[in-house]
């Protein structure tokens, strides 16, 4: 089984490109990520990608060449960089190629995401009394978690402010104007205890990354960067989901937890030899919950890292150093991919203005989508 | 009229309709329209589980719309059950806490303008040893 390494980085900038469709976006991240390695696309010996709602990302082999090479298609959610980095870094490990490509893109228009009852396997009525609403678990998962940790709303502020303020400083992201607590605090409430500027917005983007063999990285003189762990989970029996009219008595643990535990077992390190994170932030209580879900710290710490910034590029463990979803929004099928692309820049070094002070050695990132998927992947520089 | 039949029944008393699975005993909400399970009426009472106010008007459809005012949505706890999605009724949003007795009641979703239909919610109960 040989390692693998990230050869190669392209993003097309996330937020909203008029005239430019999602497929061009991940054609255009494509290219970067190529340009980056110093390869060519008939170098590709595979390709995995995906978007949710831009189109067939193996129909992009007509704009790139139609080298014949394999392109799997991915579908997992808001998982799908993750489940595209899984299966990609999995056709290098077990030696099968060693040079191939993932991807992640899409363009969601304003207000997306409007699930039907039937396309979840749920009756009419449950969307009739309006109960078909995204944000409602996430508001609901969320307000329990609070009251039995002791999170407060200044906390999920804190995250957001954090958020728009290493944003600013990241040329890929979207909203790049800081804002303050109150701003956050006073804005209109969408499910409380969430307002505005605690959720993401659907958006565009697209990301690239060329993963290579041992043997292709020492080549190409771009060892830097190893993937020491892509893990990918499905809900264990007991998670807390979206869509659920009815949830067991029995609560369990999260697919988040299972697919953490196994990205560091894998590793062979643990949460505190970890020295940034980028984990799955739909909103401002997601990225609290996901700090301990991911072993980062225990249930209700939150409250006091955040009030002591230790999640800030200066701090002990920063998370989401270019703003994650809330500042770059969520394209679905391109956040996962946009993850690991941070890490890659924080770690060479070249993250200008949000730079991650060194040394760096270990970088995290998680992505979690529905109904109850999740990814996590560890770097090592 | 009901927003679907064997969601609940009215007579002899409200009670909402569950699924209990024969071999596993299992209890699921709502009632699958399997034969694996058996119909069973839940617990009418519990405690609020979790809660959210939903500010902005579901999209329509699935909605079933007309004029829209924030109304509030929960999980309910019912003992030796299971934890049940709801709507909330007859409760002013700033009383809502995790933890708090409800009791199961009904209410009308949609107005004139979409045809109103009736389903199942929750609403405050008094604290569980005194009399309802």
């Amino acid at each position: 089984m040989t390692d693998v390494y990230i050869v190669g980085i392209g993003i097309h900038p996330f937020g909203r490109t008029a005239n430019r469709s999602g497929l061009a976006q991940g054609e255009f991240a494509i290219r970067a990520a190529l340009e980056d390695a110093g390869l060519r696309w008939s170098d590709m010996q595979f390709a995995f990608g995906g978007s949710d709602a831009a189109g067939n990302a193996d129909t992009l082999v007509t704009q790139l060449g139609q080298t014949t090479l394999p392109f799997v298609n991915v579908l997992n959610g808001c998982a799908t960089g993750g489940a595209a980095l899984f299966g990609g870094s999995g056709a290098i490990r077990c030696g099968d190629a060693d040079l191939g490509v993932v991807v992640g893109f899409d363009k969601h228009p304003r207000g997306a995401f409007d699930p039907m009852p039937q396309d979840w396997g749920l009756p009419a009525w449950y969307g009739e009394v309006g109960l078909m609403v995204t944000t409602q678990f996430f508001a609901m998962k969320l307000r329990r978690y609070m009251d039995l940790h002791g999170i407060t709303s200044m906390t999920l502020a804190r995250v957001a402010e954090k958020a728009f303020a290493n944003g600013a400083r990241a040329p890929h992201a979207w909203r790049r104007e800081p804002l303050d607590l109150d701003a956050i605090l006073n804005a209109p409430m969408v499910n409380d205890p969430l307002t505005k500027y605690m959720f993401c917005s659907p958006g565009e983007g697209g990301v690239a990354l060329i993963l290579a063999s041992a043997r292709k990285a020492r080549e190409l003189g771009r060892t830097q960067v190893r993937v020491t762990a892509v893990s990918m989970r499905t809900r264990p029996t007991g998670s807390f989901e979206v869509f659920a009219p009815s949830l067991d008595l029995e609560r369990g643990e999260s697919a988040t937890a299972v697919a953490s535990r196994a990205a560091f077992e894998t590793a062979g390190i643990g949460p505190r030899d970890i020295d940034l994170a980028q984990l799955q932030d739909t909103e401002s209580g997601a990225e609290i919950m996901h700090m301990a879900e991911n072993g980062f710290c225990a249930d209700g710490e939150q409250e006091q890292w955040l009030a002591e910034g230790r999640t800030r590029l200066d701090g002990a463990l920063p998370i989401n150093t270019d703003g994650g979803c809330l500042a770059c929004g969520e394209p679905i099928g391109a956040s996962g991919l946009r993850q690991v692309y941070e890490n890659v820049v924080q770690l060479r070094g070249t993250g200008g203005a949000r730079q991650v002070p060194g040394p760096l050695r270990n970088a995290y990132s998680h992505v979690y989508g529905a109904p109850g998927v999740s990814a996590a992947v560890i770097l090592q520089c | 009229m009901p927003v679907a039949p064997n969601l609940f029944v009215t007579e002899p008393r409200l009670r909402l309709l569950g699924g209990r699975h024969r071999s596993s005993g299992r209890i699921v909400f709502p009632l699958p329209d399997d034969a694996a399970y058996e119909r069973i009426e839940l617990p009418p009472r519990g405690v609020l589980w979790s809660y959210t106010i939903q500010r902005i008007a579901p999209k329509s459809p699935p909605y079933r719309g007309g004029a829209f005012l924030p109304f509030a949505v929960g999980y309910v706890e019912l003992p030796g059950a299971l934890i049940v999605e709801s709507r909330l009724t007859e409760v002013a949003f700033e009383r809502l806490r995790v933890g708090m007795p409800m009791e199961l009641t009904t209410m009308n979703v949609g107005d004139d303008s979409v045809g109103a239909r009736q389903s199942y919610a929750f609403r405050p109960a008094p604290a569980a040893g005194t009399a309802a």
